[in-house]
């Protein structure tokens, strides 16, 4: 390769229903590596973002909880597939992002993949668990069936550029959840990433909306919005309380962080689910 | 009375030319200078970058809303789906009632008489499309019992579709005499002549045609009827309001225009209330003078008007869908 080769640089996008536009706003931050070097240049999304973001969530909500468990569960799987083959890229930008070694960055890696998987596994036993036929005093089956709650805004965590961005969004999703996630706003690219290849892992376009910006800036538009219907707080720091109050002026279902969360715990899956519950006559 | 407003002329005493023979109407619409295409399209273009916010925005969302013939033209149209129509005129957002009422409710023939009785003695006006709308395709007798019928009905308005068959292949004294049969069947109710720009091919076309409807005594021009593919565009309201802006100019005489079809954001609606500020002049925004056809239109209304009052974006499903 010569070495008057003109550099191939990437501009870091906003992902929203399905399309990487840049922010509505014209905007974008720089981001530097932990060690503080530039490292990037990010689309600063703005409170319209998100706006375009929840009518796309909103749209692509009904076409995603219509699919079979079954096939939300092979989608997933395909995502998995997806950040195999660019496990490499992802381990350098955890690297950089977390500031942490390149073996530690490749177990990193392989833990969020693997959670893929497991989402992926949880799409079609999420009624059998979370649901049931219930006893009742008379002749009439009487189910409880999880619903999804609908649009469901997440504010990625801060430190786990990866790993926690992963259960933020994959929670949500595999329960027929369509998703605006915030990344991290100092560590946003290997959600970037992430949000790249979903967009080649057969996700209906709208179901995985990634946002990068202040989360300061698109936290009270996501928490206030009449039309996303849950809110996990992960990264909202300091700011949670009073999200989780603008919040309740819409009646959303909220989700604040717990430190040493058991990675086997179905709190997050259960966060954004509704029981319904229907009866039916026994017989003809 | 004469008005000066963005170089709008309004002469007091001129009259509207009578058209005494098809040669002498083909002559005077052929006058007409052609529209220049691509200045069209840029102007139009440029004036929908135009920003408005803040209270005029919410200025503006008011204005749209007592603009709007919210519509109902669909096969399907029962009395009870008019009765929430009528309903939803009268007070388009329950929970607001410093939302101000809509212009008109659209219906067809057959349902004006249920939309009247629904709307009482309210302000808000009963449209009703006639003249075999949307195809047009019918005897003249036809088209004109079919106008009777809605005006004795109880139509304030009428939207009659101009033969557009017989304008593209140049009968065009056989519209005229049409559109002045309708005028008179009539009466006392407006008409509002819909050219269905999406069938007329050119904008030279859309500047004859909305010529042909007025002086054929139209009180309103009307872009389309919503059911081809092609409806409002931003151009073609160009160029209806600057033959309305003419028209005015050389006969005194004032004809509203009505955009329909397509226009289903805010942001749309806001787009042409600059349009005809800057072509015709803040005189013609008003309801009396300027509409928006639409079904869809009236709820994103509601929507950015909450929005702009509380701050929070809204639910779609918070407005009802009729």
């Amino acid at each position: 390769m010569s070495d008057d080769r003109i550099d191939v640089r990437k501009t870091y996008k906003l992902l929203v229903n399905g399309a990487f536009p840049r922010s509505e706003s014209g905007r974008s931050y720089e981001v530097t590596t932990c060690a503080g070097a530039f490292w990037a240049n990010v689309a600063q999304g703005s409170r319209k973002d998100v706006r375009d973001a929840v009518v796309a969530a909103r749209a692509a909500q009904a076409k995603w909880w219509g699919a079979t468990a079954y096939n939300r569960g092979q989608v997933i799987y395909r995502l998995a597939e997806m950040a195999e083959s660019r496990r490499a890229e992802l381990r350098e930008h955890v690297a950089v992002a977390e500031g942490i070694g390149d073996a530690e960055a490749d177990a990193v890696v392989s833990r969020s993949i693997d959670r893929v998987v497991w989402y992926a596994g949880w799409t079609d036993k999420i009624a059998q668990v979370l649901g049931g036929a219930n006893p009742v005093a008379g002749p009439f089956f009487n189910f409880s069936l999880p619903t999804p709650s609908g649009v469901v805004g997440v504010l990625a965590p801060q430190n786990s550029s990866l790993e926690g961005f992963v259960n933020s969004v994959l929670a949500p999703i595999c329960a027929g959840n369509t998703v605006v996630v915030v990344a991290s706003e100092q560590r946003p690219t290997p959600a970037l990433l992430l949000g790249e290849m979903s967009a080649t892992s057969d996700f209906p376009p709208g179901v995985f909306n990634v946002i990068t910006g202040y989360t300061t800036e698109l936290g009270p538009t996501l928490a206030s919005h009449e039309d996303v219907d849950g809110l996990d707080l992960e990264g909202a720091g300091d700011g949670a309380n009073d999200l989780a109050i603008v919040a309740a002026g819409s009646i959303k279902r909220v989700l604040r962080p717990r430190a040493n969360e058991d990675p086997s715990s179905l709190r997050r899956i259960r966060a954004f689910v509704e029981t319904s519950t229907v009866w039916h006559t026994i017989g003809q | 009375m004469t008005e000066h407003d963005r170089g709008v002329h309004i002469p007091s005493a001129r009259r509207v030319p009578a058209v005494e023979s098809e040669a002498q109407l083909r002559a005077l619409l052929t006058s007409l200078s052609g529209v220049d295409t691509v200045g069209a399209e840029a102007r139009a273009a440029k004036l929908a970058t135009r920003s408005v916010k803040k209270s005029t925005k919410l200025a503006a969302i008011d204005m749209a809303i007592a603009m709007v013939d919210l519509t109902t033209l669909e096969g399907a149209d029962t009395e009870g789906r008019v009765t929430s129509l009528c309903t939803k005129a009268l007070r388009p957002d329950p929970f607001d009632p410093t939302v101000p009422a809509v212009a008109a409710v659209c219906v067809y023939p057959d349902l004006v008489a249920h939309a009247r009785s629904v709307l009482g003695d309210a302000p808000v006006r009963v449209a009703s499309v006639a003249t075999a709308f949307p195809s047009g395709r019918a005897s003249l007798n036809v088209k004109l019992l079919d106008v009777r019928e809605a005006v004795a009905a109880g139509a304030d308005e009428i939207d009659m579709v101009i033969d557009r068959g017989a304008f593209l292949s140049g009968h065009l004294g056989l519209v005229f005499d049409e559109i002045v049969a309708v005028k008179e069947a009539c009466g006392a109710s407006h008409l509002k002549v819909i050219l269905e720009t999406g069938e007329l091919v050119t904008y030279d076309n859309v500047r004859r045609a909305s010529w042909l409807a007025m002086l054929g005594g139209a009180d309103f021009i009307k872009t389309s009827t919503g059911k081809v593919p092609v409806a409002a565009t931003t151009p073609v309201a160009l160029v209806m309001l600057e033959a309305v802006r003419d028209f005015a100019e050389s006969t005194g005489h004032v004809v509203g225009v009505k955009v329909a079809g397509g226009i289903r954001t805010t942001k749309d609606a806001i787009r042409y209330l600059v349009l005809v500020n800057e072509t015709v002049g803040s005189s013609w925004l008003s309801p009396d003078r300027f509409r928006f056809g639409a079904s869809s239109l009236l709820n994103d209304l509601l929507m950015q008007r909450s929005k702009q009052h509380n701050g929070a974006y809204v639910r779609p499903d918070e407005f009802s869908g009729d």
